[in-house]
């Protein structure tokens, strides 16, 4: 699996979606994410790639897209 | 060893509705509703200070404690909402319980207010003998309509407890206390301001910290999340602490909530439920009991308390 399906795989399962977010689409400004729900997207990241993602690295502009995201993910893992 | 030995709280009388709220900030009630888990919420009126609030939960406590304010050896006074900068609260508190030499010291940091004073006394307590620790606030005063996130949330109360060196029904057997200033911006009262509050930022965090707290301080005590038999919590939002049941695996029903009635009395929420929870279960407790917060700071922890 790739790692933006992953990450797809991750969002739908803490948000109620019916389809796939563009890469480039604000998750927080189309209510895909919130306070709420950022928690559990980073704990279903960490589950997924099995990375450990710091406390100080939960800001929403890390995880605002999917493509923020996997930049994200890609510089854990190196 | 220390142990809780009572607690004690005090709330004014008016009541201010969601309804209120929307005409006030234009934030619809049941959006209110949906976000905190607050139907309503208490205010002092104007002439009421917040070491008045302080001592009505202490007086209440003092009586369930079957003690006087002379047997008082010290007092932890928690408020991020006193009316000046100093001196504090815990001075004039000390005043009105006729005490003249007692030291008396204040705790400004806000929501996890109580549970650091909680935390101090179990270690002071040996020291100074039977300890007061009060949580007051009066945070309706900090609160502009012209932000609604905030304004919508806080309310006003007070709660005390009585940390004893010598009996109490539940013996303080840990505590784990944390801060991390990066965030000191996230959540702050400015002097002459109101509360500003990065809500995102609170809430993930809050969301991480508190459950991580609460298992490593379990885990170091050979004990898990489903052994506790109650979790009693800062009243931040009713959201937050459902996260936390999550976390943590364990029944809703453990987690003690009644920010529906009051919304977050800041550092007097944790104190107030631990109250209101000790009132509707005085029995001796058979099995563990956590107590966690987390607040402006960042400042959060967790404590843990074990049958006497």
């Amino acid at each position: 699996m790739s790692t933006q399906a992953g990450i797809l795989k991750v969002i739908h399962a803490v948000a109620d979606i019916p389809n796939d977010p563009a890469p480039d689409e604000s998750l927080f400004d189309s209510g895909t994410l919130d306070s709420f729900t950022l928690p559990d997207l980073v704990t279903g990241l960490e589950q997924e790639f099995d990375v450990k993602i710091p406390d100080a690295d939960l800001v929403p502009e890390r995880f605002d897209t999917v493509s923020k995201i996997e930049a994200y993910l890609d510089s854990r893992k190196s | 060893m220390s142990y809780l030995r009572a607690f004690g709280h005090y709330l004014p009388p008016l009541s201010v509705s969601n309804a209120a709220l929307e005409t006030r900030t234009g934030r619809d009630a049941s959006t209110i509703e949906k976000t905190s888990g607050i139907l309503e919420r208490r205010y002092a009126a104007a002439e009421v200070s917040v070491a008045d609030l302080g001592l009505a939960a202490a007086n209440v406590c003092l009586e369930n404690a079957n003690l006087t304010a002379d047997d008082i050896g010290l007092i932890l006074f928690s408020s991020g909402s006193a009316e000046r900068a100093f001196p504090g609260p815990a001075s004039v508190l000390a005043a009105k319980l006729g005490l003249t030499a007692t030291p008396a010291i204040d705790i400004p940091i806000a929501s996890a207010g109580s549970l650091i004073g909680l935390a101090f006394a179990a270690d002071l307590a040996p020291r100074y003998g039977n300890i007061l620790v009060v949580a007051s606030e009066i945070m309706s005063r900090r609160i502009s309509d012209a932000d609604p996130d905030t304004a919508i949330l806080f309310g006003d109360g007070a709660g005390a407890c009585i940390v004893s060196p010598e009996k109490g029904f539940a013996r303080i057997a840990d505590t784990a206390l944390f801060t991390d200033g990066n965030y000191a911006d996230a959540l702050q009262l400015q002097h002459g301001g109101f509360i500003q509050m990065k809500g995102l930022d609170v809430i993930v965090q809050a969301s991480r910290k508190i459950p991580r707290s609460i298992e490593d301080l379990l885990t170091k005590n050979n004990l898990k999340p489903a052994d506790v038999s109650i979790f009693l919590m800062h009243q931040a939002n009713v959201n937050l602490i459902r996260k936390v049941t999550t976390a943590l695996q364990v029944p809703a029903e453990r987690f003690f909530s009644n920010i529906n009635h009051y919304g977050n009395t800041s550092s007097a929420s944790l104190l107030i439920a631990a109250s209101e929870w000790h009132t509707a279960n005085p029995a001796p407790p058979t099995a563990p009991i956590v107590l966690a917060a987390f607040g402006a700071g960042f400042n959060w922890g967790a404590i843990l308390a074990l049958p006497a």
